[in-house]
């Protein structure tokens, strides 16, 4: 394959093993003497817990022991990696101790020398539980809070000076109201919804705002045309097919503990479980993620599962693991979405977006998990402009605690849900104002000439070219000609619809300083050692970490580029924080835009060292060697030369090299972006209503995707059909759907509806190249675009498709009973 | 206990078995063929279709006392004389596979389908692989790959 692949859609090297069955995920792994550990859940989404009696599954022949939460007292809380001011930060045990939040909540561990042992012995626990009322609708949750904003506002009027910031007023309630409202708030809350955790006044977490809001209320105030919309997004679940797993395998000798486990950063896994959980020094755990089997963002968080296993590993002496079940896959891994907003967007009388007011209710779930408190906040409100020139927006976000699966990331993070309320906004207004939904996005669009454009929630975009990518996406549909077949069809009867979708997302968090000054726990640079072996094969180390979006490859291809060195001699190894310099690992699109930034960083510089070595073996100036495909050569003298070869054994054998150069020749890079990258496209959904039933089928897809410069457009490909398909799993299929009481009926793969092929089209792929300006490589993020644009086209398909029925709206997911209702007014 | 007797990829496999152990933990756990992986425990996801008697079956809920006496074949079985077969070639050559995990059951699922339709469409592949759940892929680059093995596969 050689020196020129970049830019080329070369095959995978990790798939030979993979299509084989020879990968290695960590349910695979076996240990001598290793035991398994089950969990015993709760059953109640809320319950105190009076008494838990283990002694029957103790006594089982093979089990080896039970624990419950009182035996882990000693453990940190689970922590939340992304603080707000005035966060409300409940204490998350490993396993509940004396009180369940969610039906999921673990309760007891048992460890036994095989998987159906303990869970048979699981079955002889006896947990006696005294139910208290479980929270779940989120508006229910806030509502003691609403009503208390609103006697706050009514007391405002006669106590002059009080509070004015109605966005804080929650906050101040109790610093600066007067007695009637205390009185007020006291007999509501009595006879209101409960609370999930009691330090968590009116179920919220924290109450985060961005924008001014003055200006985006005289904004609404001078509207010529205000649209509204009330817009749930519906909570899903990341299902990646491989369960989370992990091994744990405590060494008494050197009292370490290395740990096996899927995760999509190990170094976030073993900073987060050693310091603020297990309390034990980093170095004493090694966290290694083989082969794993799909993210989506349920991997990236520390859960209570992997302490558990190094924990008993620790105590019993032998190695433990724990392998999820795909049923309790839904009951504790991290959901993701689950929004309820109100969105307003104001224009003038030529269509053009004067303001965009948001609040968003945001669910938390019963505890706070790693990014939790980000996704709501900093990854959708800052993307409230979306591809628009907006003056001014102001956006409100309540973080609202449930008795429900902890919420998080899943693929795309806050954007989606951005996204989908922007571009749900531009439909119902266009519909409104009777503009083409095409026209008012090219109305609203930032142009070229304005970037990099500074929105008026904190982004500043680096580069764009939004109508050309629509404008691409509607010559691949040929948009005039379907147009009128539509309006043919729906003559005959049948029902079809147009949808359009365009977006922008930033991703490749991001620059370190900034999102620490935003509340980060976590830095967000990359690091990569790029290593040149004596006979001159490169091993690269990176801290980014793959989990099918093959970084073996492409990786290996950026390396080629900068160094000249054949692909096939490039080894790219990542995963294991014991070899690996720090790195902060995958997720939010960052793999290419800062760890691939990182590996073109360490490369330089070991060319840099390279070239030196090189002009001292040829006894030329350094100025006058150059790497020309491959090789070290004198400036119009290429038969002068040295080999990678040379080089690298030269490097280590430092038999001659320049007076007082160090051996070896390696480098280790850190990447710290100096701003997000902002990949964008348009996307286009046509939809068939069935008139009869409700159910809608995609007729076809078209997705124009701009991610900057392209290392391997097949796989670029490869990661818009995926995120294509779980957008539109989310927009048609997917809920996690909870009873009043908390029980979810989301229970296996039968209940929980995931895209299979027959729900899907083939997907029609369009791209345009816009590079990214501020990193080397020019990379943008493609990972999440798919699972961002599609939802909203999906939508606006169906609700195109039914527009003449008098439908406005319908939240996701547009199960065929809902269309059916939404069509026949019901 | 029971005692089975198996034909794992060509080998003659005995054992002596808890009557519930799954087919799926038996190759997995007592023969060491972790290529079959188990995503649901439910037949939903097809992670773990292995071939019992030239037919793709869902190995977890499937005993190992229902097997014995069959003829196993699993993803470490398919390959010949280390030569991928047609079917894992036209995945590695279409990107049809991105984390792997599904892909040994969407593997062995498309032997199935090409074996009773040499020369199918696409909504035929598509239809066939109803019961293999990818979360990666989109299924774009699977049914791909599936229509390219029967291609190159020539209707055998």
């Amino acid at each position: 394959m050689g020196l020129d692949t970049f830019g080329k859609g070369i095959k995978r090297r990790e798939d030979p093993r993979l299509i084989t069955g020879k990968g290695t995920y960590v349910d695979n792994m076996k240990m001598v003497g290793m035991a398994h550990a089950y969990i015993l859940r709760s059953p109640y989404a809320h319950a105190r817990i009076i008494k838990i009696d283990v002694a029957k599954a103790k006594a089982q022949p093979g089990v080896l022991d039970v624990f419950v939460g009182k035996d882990m007292e000693a453990l940190g809380s689970i922590p939340c990696g992304w603080s707000h001011p005035g966060l409300i930060t409940p204490k998350h045990p490993v396993v509940a101790i004396d009180e369940v939040n969610y039906v999921g909540d673990p309760v007891a561990v048992i460890v036994a020398e095989d998987r159906y042992i303990a869970r048979d012995a699981a079955d002889l626990i006896d947990v006696e539980y005294d139910p208290l009322p479980a929270v779940i609708d989120l508006e229910k949750a806030v509502a003691s809070r609403e009503q208390a904003r609103v006697a706050a506002a009514h007391a405002d009027v006669h106590h002059a000076g009080a509070h004015h910031d109605e966005a804080a007023a929650g906050e101040a309630i109790e610093q600066t109201v007067g007695a009637e409202v205390k009185a007020a708030l006291a007999s509501q809350e009595a006879a209101g919804p409960h609370l999930v955790h009691n330090e968590a006044a009116h179920n919220t977490a924290f109450t985060w705002t961005i924008g001014d809001k003055a200006k985006t209320d005289e904004a609404f105030a001078k509207a010529a045309h205000v649209t509204t919309l009330r817009i749930r997004n519906n909570r899903i679940q990341a299902s990646a097919i491989e369960p989370r797993a992990a091994l744990a395998s405590y060494d008494a000798a050197s009292e370490g503990i290395t740990l096996w486990m899927t995760s999509q950063n190990p170094h976030i896994h073993r900073l987060l479980a050693a310091a603020f959980v297990l309390g034990i020094p980093e170095h004493k755990l090694r966290v290694i993620a083989p082969d794993v089997g799909g993210g989506f963002g349920s991997k990236i968080f520390v859960y209570g599962e992997e302490i558990i296993v190094v924990w008993a590993s620790r105590k019993l002496g032998v190695p433990v693991k724990w392998a999820s079940e795909r049923r309790e896959a839904y009951i504790s891994d991290a959901h993701g979405r689950d929004h309820v907003t109100t969105a307003e967007m104001a224009f003038d009388a030529g269509g053009r977006i004067t303001g965009l007011r948001v609040k968003t209710l945001a669910n938390l779930g019963a505890y706070l998990s790693t990014f939790s408190t980000a996704v709501p906040t900093y990854l959708y409100g800052t993307l409230l402009s979306g591809q628009y020139d907006i003056p001014t927006i102001f956006c409100e976000v309540l973080g609202v605690l449930t008795n429900t699966v902890p919420v998080d990331a899943v693929r795309g993070a806050g954007r989606p849900e951005a996204t989908f309320l922007l571009e749900r906004l531009m439909d119902t207004a266009a519909r409104e104002l009777k503009m083409e939904p095409t026209a008012i996005r090219r109305k609203n669009f930032i142009q070229p000439n304005q970037f990099p454009y500074q929105t008026a929630v904190a982004l500043q975009y680096d580069s764009g070219n939004y109508e050309v990518a629509l404008d691409k996406a509607l010559e691949m549909v040929g948009y005039a000609d379907l147009r009128k077949q539509q309006a043919e069809a729906r003559k005959q009867g049948k029902l079809i619809g147009i949808g359009v979708s365009t977006y922008l997302e930033a991703c490749g968090l991001a620059p370190s300083a900034l999102v620490g000054s935003l509340g980060a726990g976590a830095g967000q640079w990359e690091s990569a050692l790029v290593r040149v072996m004596p006979t001159g094969t490169i091993n690269v180390y990176t801290g980014s970490h793959s989990h099918g979006q093959g970084h073996e490859t492409t990786f290996a291809q950026v390396v080629s580029r900068e160094l000249g060195v054949p692909y096939e001699n490039i080894n790219i190894l990542h995963g294991d924080t014991e070899t690996l310099p720090y790195g902060w690992g995958t997720y939010g699109s960052r793999s290419a835009a800062v760890g691939g930034s990182a590996l073109v960083k360490a490369s330089q510089r070991v060319r840099e060292k390279a070239i030196k070595i090189a002009a001292h073996l040829l006894e030329a100036n350094e100025a006058d060697v150059e790497l020309v495909e491959g090789k070290f050569q004198v400036k119009g003298a290429p038969s002068r030369s040295k080999s990678w070869f040379d080089i690298g054994l030269q490097s280590h054998l430092a038999h001659n090299l320049p007076q007082g150069m160090e051996p070896g020749l390696e480098f280790t890079a850190f990447y710290d972006p100096s701003n997000f990258v902002y990949p964008f496209g348009a996307h286009i959904c046509v939809t068939e209503v069935d008139a009869d039933t409700g159910q809608v089928q995609i007729k076809r897809f078209i997705a124009v995707d701009d991610c900057g410069n392209r290392i391997n457009p097949m796989i670029i490909d490869g990661q818009v059909h995926g995120g294509l398909a779980c957008g539109i799993g989310q927009a048609l299929y997917e809920e996690a759907a909870y009873t009043d009481e908390g029980q979810p009926l989301f229970g296996s793969m039968m209940d929980y509806a995931l895209p299979r092929a027959h729900f899907l089209p083939s997907f029609e792929l369009g791209h345009t190249v816009t590079p990214c300006p501020h990193n080397p490589l020019g990379v943008k993020g493609i990972g999440e675009t798919g699972a961002i644009g599609s939802p909203p086209a999906v939508v606006n398909s169906v609700v195109d498709a039914l527009a003449h029925l008098g439908v406005t709206h319908i939240d996701m997911p547009l199960t065929p009973e809902k269309v059916w209702r939404a069509m026949n007014a019901m | 206990m029971a005692k089975i007797e198996i034909k794992v990829n060509g080998k003659a496999r005995k054992a002596d078995v808890d009557p519930r152990l799954l087919l799926v933990h038996y190759l997995r756990e007592n023969l060491n063929l972790t290529g079959t992986n188990v995503g649901c425990d439910t037949s939903q996801c097809g992670a773990c279709t292995v071939m019992i008697d030239g037919q793709a079956v869902k190995s977890c809920t499937v005993l190992a006392v229902q097997a014995d006496g069959s003829d196993v074949t699993t993803i470490e079985g398919l390959a010949q004389d280390g030569k991928m077969h047609p079917i894992q070639q036209a995945f590695w050559d279409n990107h049809g596979l991105q984390c792997g995990y599904c892909t040994s059951g969407m593997i062995l699922t498309s032997v199935e389908i090409l074996k009773h339709n040499p020369h199918p469409s696409e909504a035929e592949v598509r239809h066939g692989l109803e019961g293999n759940v990818c979360r990666c892929t989109g299924y774009h680059n699977i049914v791909k790959s599936v229509l390219a093995a029967a291609d190159a596969m020539g209707g055998k």
